[in-house]
């Protein structure tokens, strides 16, 4: 199918401002037209998206795919399956996976694979150390040839500061990207965040400090180096007040939150809910408020799923035994509606959905930046000339999180209806990449 | 911008039924007050049980009752054996060592297997915190829990048994000072000591130690911190003196147990500063010469005894009581 005609949609458009309904014309994988389409356009298919609203397709800074080595908790079909069921067209791989990406061998074949399935757009970010250990660095420029988009740790600290230093340096020759969760490794030890409930429930702590001592160290590293630093998942109010620091200095920083930690808190943990357990620990009230608000004003440059899919056997065990991690993918985009305000409106505010999608399409595309090779100046965003990389969705459909109806091969969220006892709003109906369909369940579009 | 999310589903206290009634005893967080008099009331009158010729009463007569030890402890094992078999239960004892996840076997399946052999209640100590928990959500519904020490979190029975001890000895709780001095942070004993104290109404809680032992978050539990003897042992009507861990030493948290003695260690001369008539408490087993002086640990002001008798009652109340009631 090599043209599509998306009609009567409610286009919007985060980077460029454009909120209007109208049309939207695909031909060969690219938007040709967008607004008024050519009366003599002869789509092989059109679609009516009257009501739904057309956006960019949305980009992930953090997703665990599983693949390699821990396919018993998700493969890359059934998880790249799981981002096109969530609007995801493209999504950023984390490197611990067994072995760690740190060979391009594996890199190329991960992205080979991923194009097979052409589901969602894969951008693996490589180990920064071999083995993730922090002893020696990984071939930086032949993974950044292999498909790799910066470098990364996962959630394992480099403990000796020479070797990050090192890395950051060598990195920097190449003006390369390093993304690091900032987490100090002794103070970081522990499974819930310090705090009240983490003392009441006899759980060990991970103070609010693991986070700015790490993330003080790697800005005074990147003031050495000139690196390029991405600073993963903050999940602190002290830790948006220094990223915010950072940047008013003008130092290259960009910093993403998951949507894990903006919408929850310690006391979310309840008796044990082992769903909750998840890296970074979720913090106080306090915390959330400051990481929403860091993200409304740009602090934050991203909202990530964090997606991690968990298995049965790893999770339902004592909170301290199970394995961190949720699953994200399938609800990015209702939880970022639901951050910004626009969720239950049949049609959102348009600042409020502009808010919304911004978090999730044009943020995390300027993270990317360069990296993106031929595809910065079009992915994320409607432009004409641009990738078809777009996500169709109802905005005022209602839905409530089931495990078990998740696509996702991980089932466990905290954000599940039988914990939160609440609906999502915004339910995708079509999502396509390179003018493919990776995602159609327009089906299900209820006709007013 | 603040989003004020919707109310949360209000989880039910998972240790009572719907009409408030205790089915596990996973801790004295949340326990009801008019339920811990019971349980002290119940434990009262098996006191006598327990100085009769025929020391057994037929509660829970045909009953299997399981000792499910996934972190050793001879003693509590044993007194929760004690107690069963005075309730003329089936007692089987399983002896987990450590971790089930480094048997190989997980947690449930464990449990799993158990239930098939028609148990009808487990009793559970696991060195990870809310370990019961997760048991009591997976058992069948006529199958009941107690918690006999989860990690750091809780220690329900031990809890109770301090509780009677105090009402023993004090009658009232309304008018008490109450110092529990050591390492309270790794310590589940103190945890459900705080929370029964009070909730039974208890005006004044102290925590004492040093800062690693005893950080300043514990306030939060509604006590009041103190890092010196002196201000924590001042005219206090009972002092609960905890076992001081080897592994504080190792851990980098004290320099030495010699250290530690001197400045926390209770000795008849730190006694002095309570009232005449303060009682010393312990849940045992006690390290002379590290956290209790044997002056002090043998001395008149000492119920470190009578707790062990206390607790096999108070043990057989809890489970009797759990017992008769349906999730």
């Amino acid at each position: 199918m090599s043209k599509i005609l998306i009609q009567n949609g409610r286009l919007v458009d985060p980077a460029s401002g454009l909120d209007q309904v109208g049309d939207l014309a695909i031909t060969s994988g690219r938007i040709t037209a967008l607004g008024k389409v050519p009366a003599d356009f002869a789509p092989d298919r059109v679609i009516d998206a009257t009501g739904l609203i057309v956006a960019p397709g949305l980009v992930d800074l953090a997703a665990r795919l599983r693949e390699p080595g821990h396919e018993h908790e998700g493969m890359l079909e059934s998880e790249l399956a799981a981002a096109a069921a969530g609007g995801v067209t493209s999504v950023v791989c984390l490197p611990d996976t067994d072995p760690t990406l740190d060979e391009p061998g594996l890199v190329e074949m991960l992205k080979l694979r991923a194009r097979k399935l052409s589901r969602c757009r894969l951008f693996p970010l490589g180990a920064l150390t071999r083995g993730l250990k922090g002893e020696t660095l990984t071939e930086m420029a032949e993974l950044v040839e292999a498909g790799c988009i910066g470098f990364s740790q996962a959630e394992v600290a480099i403990k000796d500061t020479l070797v990050l230093q090192r890395a950051m340096q060598y990195a920097s020759t190449f003006g390369y990207t390093v993304w690091l969760r900032p987490q100090d490794p002794w103070l970081g030890k522990g499974v819930a965040a310090s705090g009240s409930v983490a003392t009441r429930l006899g759980l060990s702590g991970v103070p609010v400090s693991a986070e700015t001592i790490a993330i003080n160290t790697l800005i005074e590293l990147v003031r050495a180096t000139g690196t390029r630093l991405h600073l993963c998942r903050i999940s602190s109010a002290a830790g948006v007040e220094l990223v915010r620091q950072a940047k008013a200095q003008g130092l290259p920083i960009t910093a993403d939150v998951s949507i894990n930690s903006l919408l929850l808190t310690d006391v979310d943990i309840g008796y044990f809910n082992s769903s909750m357990r998840v890296t970074p620990p979720l913090r106080q009230g306090r915390d959330r408020d400051a990481l929403q608000a860091g993200l409304a004003d740009g602090t934050l440059d991203a909202l990530v799923s964090d997606h991690t899919p968990v298995s049965e056997d790893e999770k339902v065990l004592p909170f301290g035994e199970a394995e961190p991690g949720a699953t994200g993918l399938e609800l990015l985009l209702s939880l970022a509606l639901k951050w910004a305000g626009a969720d239950h409106q049949a049609q959102p505010d348009a600042a409020r959905l502009r808010r919304a999608l911004s978090v999730v399409t044009q943020g995390p595309v300027k993270v990317l930046g360069e990296a993106l090779g031929s595809l910065s100046s079009s992915a994320g965003r409607l432009v004409t000339g641009g990738v078809a990389d777009v996500v169709v969705f109802d905005p005022a459909a209602s839905w409530v999180v089931e495990p078990s109806a998740l696509v996702s091969q991980g089932k466990h969220t905290p954000f599940a209806f039988e914990t939160t006892g609440f609906e999502l709003s915004g339910r995708v109906r079509l999502t396509l990449v390179a003018g493919q369909v990776a995602h159609d369940a327009l089906d299900q579009t209820v006709v007013a | 911008m603040s989003t004020a999310l919707p109310m949360r589903k209000p989880q039910r206290n998972p240790q009572l039924n719907a009409h408030g009634e205790l089915i596990h005893l996973l801790s004295t967080e949340g326990l009801p007050k008019p339920i811990i008099h019971q349980i002290l009331d119940t434990a009262e009158q098996f006191l006598s049980v327990n100085e009769r010729e025929v020391k057994k009463v037929p509660l829970l007569r045909g009953k299997s009752v399981f000792n499910l030890f996934f972190e050793n402890s001879t003693r509590t094992r044993t007194t929760f054996e004690i107690a069963a078999k005075r309730l003329s239960a089936d007692v089987i004892n399983l002896d987990i060592a450590r971790s089930s996840a480094s048997k190989g076997e997980s947690l449930l399946d464990t449990i799993a297997n158990l239930s098939a052999m028609q148990a009808d209640m487990f009793i559970v100590r696991h060195s990870e915190s809310g370990a019961p928990y997760l048991i009591a959500q997976h058992v069948a519904p006529h199958v009941h829990v107690v918690n006999a020490g989860d990690g750091r979190h809780a220690h329900p029975t031990q809890a109770l048994l301090d509780m009677y001890t105090i009402r023993h000895y004090k009658k009232d709780f309304s008018n008490l000072t109450v110092a529990i001095v050591g390492d309270i942070v790794h310590s589940r004993v103190a945890r459900s000591n705080i929370h029964a104290l009070t909730t039974l109404g208890v005006p004044e809680v102290r925590v004492v130690g040093p800062r690693t032992l005893v950080p300043g978050d514990l306030r939060e539990m509604g006590v009041r911190v103190c890092h010196s003897m002196e201000e924590g042992i001042r005219d206090a009507d009972v002092i609960i003196m905890l076992r001081l861990q080897n592994e504080r030493m190792t851990g980098g948290m004290l320099p030495s147990s010699g250290e530690f003695f001197k400045e926390f260690g209770l000795t008849p001369a730190k006694l002095a500063l309570a009232k005449p008539d303060a009682i010393v408490m312990h849940p045992g087993p006690i390290n002379r010469g590290v956290e209790i002086d044997s002056a002090v640990a043998d001395g008149k002001q000492s119920v470190i005894l009578p707790q062990v008798t206390f607790g096999i009652a108070v043990r057989m109340a809890v489970m009797g009581i759990i017992a008769g009631n349906e999730a």
